[in-house]
């Protein structure tokens, strides 16, 4: 709703930045706006440029987390992870370098600065890359709530992996444990005081990635990592740029103990909560075996499940069958957990 | 196990058996039969386990005023708003906040600079006046589950500057009125085990007695979900009206008798307008004179007079969330569903909570139910 005094095109609302389809229809009337590279309209979480017989591929990502620090990592450990994360699904698993901007609120604890870095640094280390190139800007006292982190990052790709290459007969693969990322930064953000294992996902999955692309070739037909809007948003995108339609089985999506009782008392579908340390891989039916084995080798992807199948069915449809029925998977046009990545 | 539902009220065997006890018992009868539920936790059951996709054809189970945000009166919107409006600080639960009023919610009341701030428990509203001196003003909300937590903390040495503006409502005075319309063709209730928790199920045998209908009480899991819809259609298909207690790991009959005490000591009942469904002679939860000093309807009542009036939007008079909650259409007969009026620009209530019909369908893709 609007109110007369309202400006005619409206405000920016929370829902603008939710992942869903409010953000893409404001990307797509103010972003894209005269745009016409096809890079950039095909919206995908990173870019791939010719460069040669290869691909560089870029992305960027920007981190606003509240609380910075959760269990199970922190603001600059995501913005490491993030960013590695979307150059992983696009294939480039070796990143030659990232920049970062820092954004900061005057009286931000110059400690909690430097613990941010120190994560940023060991991420960088398990990602194999590191930061080249930075810049630094302080806001005054309640301009910005806190600390604000904006990544970028580039690599060479052999083969360039799409979120758009589904096919009919395969299989999706899901890298691990669903929604923990989501539900630890919720407790903590309200001190939900929930006891147990509860920790984020937060990872970078370049490593796995390169050894499942190693085993399964050209038999690898899509990839992208189920953040914002979680597992739902990401196979309503895969299913509609793919057009082919998804069904997914309950009784197969791996979750954790405490990931699952936090979901249950806090009345929260895991399927719609950000992971950071997650992928989502459809594969050629017959190379479902071996990529499990592959990722269940690694110490990221142990929990490694075949949660769905393509199908022919209705473009863009993703179907939840729980085994007492089916049920249609639809994005959510505003976020229940505002900000968590 | 792997998997989202592995717990024991979840086996998927046993809600099979179900469904095809289910299946067997209607077509042996050669039967339609029509139940309510007057429950928003249970439409979200059913959305969530896709239970819908395999009901018998022969099975209509009508969705009843069981969401609370969903029957706040577009006045009582408009009533918080003002008062923030004014410059108070307002606190409410997550889903009140993009609630239609007339024409405004406590969401763009805040985006224009209003001070509205979302809680999580009736507990918080009082933490956060301790912390403050100026007035703080809780929009409270909900059926008798949360009007029970607003009386604790008005039964708990509340703050001074802690005060309540209920839109609290009762449910068994709207079941009372959907079985009293000439044109009901309920044949029995599915009541809410939550509820029915507090109230004890013994509550509805009056009910029971005085319309002849069945209600058996229903917990929330999938299989009590299957089983009590199962235990209601038997009775119905025998002729018989009797309260069943389906859930009685939870229910008894005599209810929760500290919460109840405590909920009419601070409450009582009030005759109140429900949105979109009537009337509702005893559905409102007003606080009692005793707690007049916490009452915002009392103590900032030369506010709320001054308030403008505000008018409604053009395309609310098209909103069917009335005809929805009373059970008499379904989400995809009302023309705004999924077209103007969606999740992020709801027209009606029904559109807006978790445990509105609208909203549940909208998100668990039940307007594209396939089986």
């Amino acid at each position: 709703m609007t109110n007369s005094s309202d400006p005619p095109e409206g405000r920016v609302r929370l829902a603008h930045g939710a992942g869903g389809r409010a953000m893409r229809e404001l990307i797509e009337s103010v972003f894209l706006e005269g745009v016409s590279d096809p890079e950039a309209r095909a919206m995908g979480d990173a870019a791939a440029l010719p460069l040669g017989d290869r691909f560089l591929v870029v992305t960027t990502d920007a981190h606003v987390v509240m609380p910075a620090f959760f269990p199970g990592g922190d603001i600059g450990r995501l913005s490491i992870c993030g960013v590695v994360n979307d150059l992983a699904m696009a294939g480039c698993c070796d990143v030659l370098a990232l920049t970062s901007s820092v954004i900061v609120e005057e009286g931000y604890p110059i400690e909690a600065l430097r613990r941010i870095h120190r994560s940023m640094q060991l991420a960088c280390v398990e990602a194999s890359t590191k930061i080249v190139s930075g810049d630094t800007k302080v806001m005054q006292k309640g301009e910005i709530d806190g600390v604000v982190l904006s990544t970028s990052g580039m690599g060479l790709a052999d083969r360039v992996i799409r979120d758009s290459g589904l096919e009919e007969g395969d299989a999706i693969i899901v890298t691990g444990t669903l929604g923990d990322h989501g539900l630890a930064v919720l407790s903590a953000r309200h001190a939900l005081g929930l006891e147990g294992a509860l920790r984020s996902d937060v990872a970078p999955l370049n490593g796995l990635v390169r050894a499942v692309l190693a085993r399964a070739g050209s038999e690898l037909h899509a990839m992208k990592d189920p953040t914002r809007g979680g597992v739902t948003s990401a196979l309503v995108e895969m299913a509609e740029k793919a057009r082919v339609s998804i069904v997914v089985d309950a009784q197969s999506l791996p979750m954790s103990d405490a990931g699952r009782a936090a979901a249950e008392i806090l009345g929260i579908d895991p399927l719609m909560v950000a992971n950071e340390g997650k992928a989502l891989i459809g594969v050629a039916r017959g190379a479902v075996d071996s990529v499990l084995a592959e990722l269940r080798a690694h110490p990221l992807g142990a929990q490694a499940a075949c949660i769905a199948r393509v199908q022919r069915g209705v473009p863009g449809e993703v179907m939840l069958d729980t085994g007492f029925g089916t049920r249609r998977l639809v994005e959510r046009d505003d976020t229940p957990l505002p900000r968590i990545c | 196990m792997n998997g989202l539902e592995r717990l024991e009220f979840r086996d998927v065997a046993r809600g099979r058996a179900l469904q095809e006890r289910l299946d067997q018992r209607l077509s042996e009868s050669n039967q339609t039969v029509t139940v309510m539920h007057v429950c928003g936790s249970h439409e979200q059951a059913f959305a969530r386990y896709g239970l819908r996709a395999r009901f018998p054809k022969a099975l209509q189970v009508q969705m009843g005023p069981g969401c609370p945000v969903c029957v706040t009166d577009a006045p009582e919107i408009d009533r918080a708003v003002a008062l923030a409006e004014r410059g108070y600080r307002l606190l409410t639960y997550g889903d009140m906040l993009r609630v239609p009023g007339a024409n405004t919610s406590l969401a763009d009341a805040r985006a224009g600079g209003a001070r509205v701030e979302v809680i999580y428990a009736a507990t918080q509203a009082a933490e956060i006046a301790r912390g403050t001196r100026e007035p703080v003003i809780f929009f409270a909300t909900g059926f008798e589950t949360t009007a029970v937590a607003t009386a604790a903390v008005l039964l708990k040495d509340p703050p001074a500057n802690l005060f309540v503006l209920s839109a609290h409502k009762w449910v068994p005075a709207a079941m009372e009125v959907v079985a009293s319309s000439p044109e009901t063709t309920i044949q029995g209730y599915l009541a809410a085990g939550h509820a029915a928790t507090i109230t004890g199920y013994g509550l509805f045998e009056a009910f029971v007695a005085r319309h002849q209908r069945p209600v058996v009480v229903a917990g929330f899991e999938p299989l009590d979900i299957l089983s009590a819809l199962l235990l209601l259609v038997e009775q119905v298909l025998a002729g018989k009206a009797e309260v069943v207690n389906a859930f009685p790991r939870s229910v008894s009959q005599a209810g929760n008798q500290r919460a109840l005490r405590a909920l009419f000591r601070v409450f009582q009942m009030g005759d109140g307008d429900w949105r979109g469904i009537a009337h509702v002679p005893g559905g409102d939860l007003c606080l009692s004179s005793a707690f007049a000093a916490h009452d915002a309807s009392v103590q900032f009542s030369a506010d709320l007079d001054a308030a403008p009036r505000r008018l409604p939007r053009a395309d609310a008079a098209q909103c069917r969330c009335g005809a929805i909650m009373t059970g008499r259409l379904t989400p995809k007969d009302c023309g705004l569903f999924g077209s103007s009026c969606r999740p992020d620009t709801p027209v009606g209530a029904c559109m807006v909570s978790t445990e509105g019909a609208c909203r549940i369908w909208y998100e668990h893709g039940q307007h594209e139910v396939s089986a």
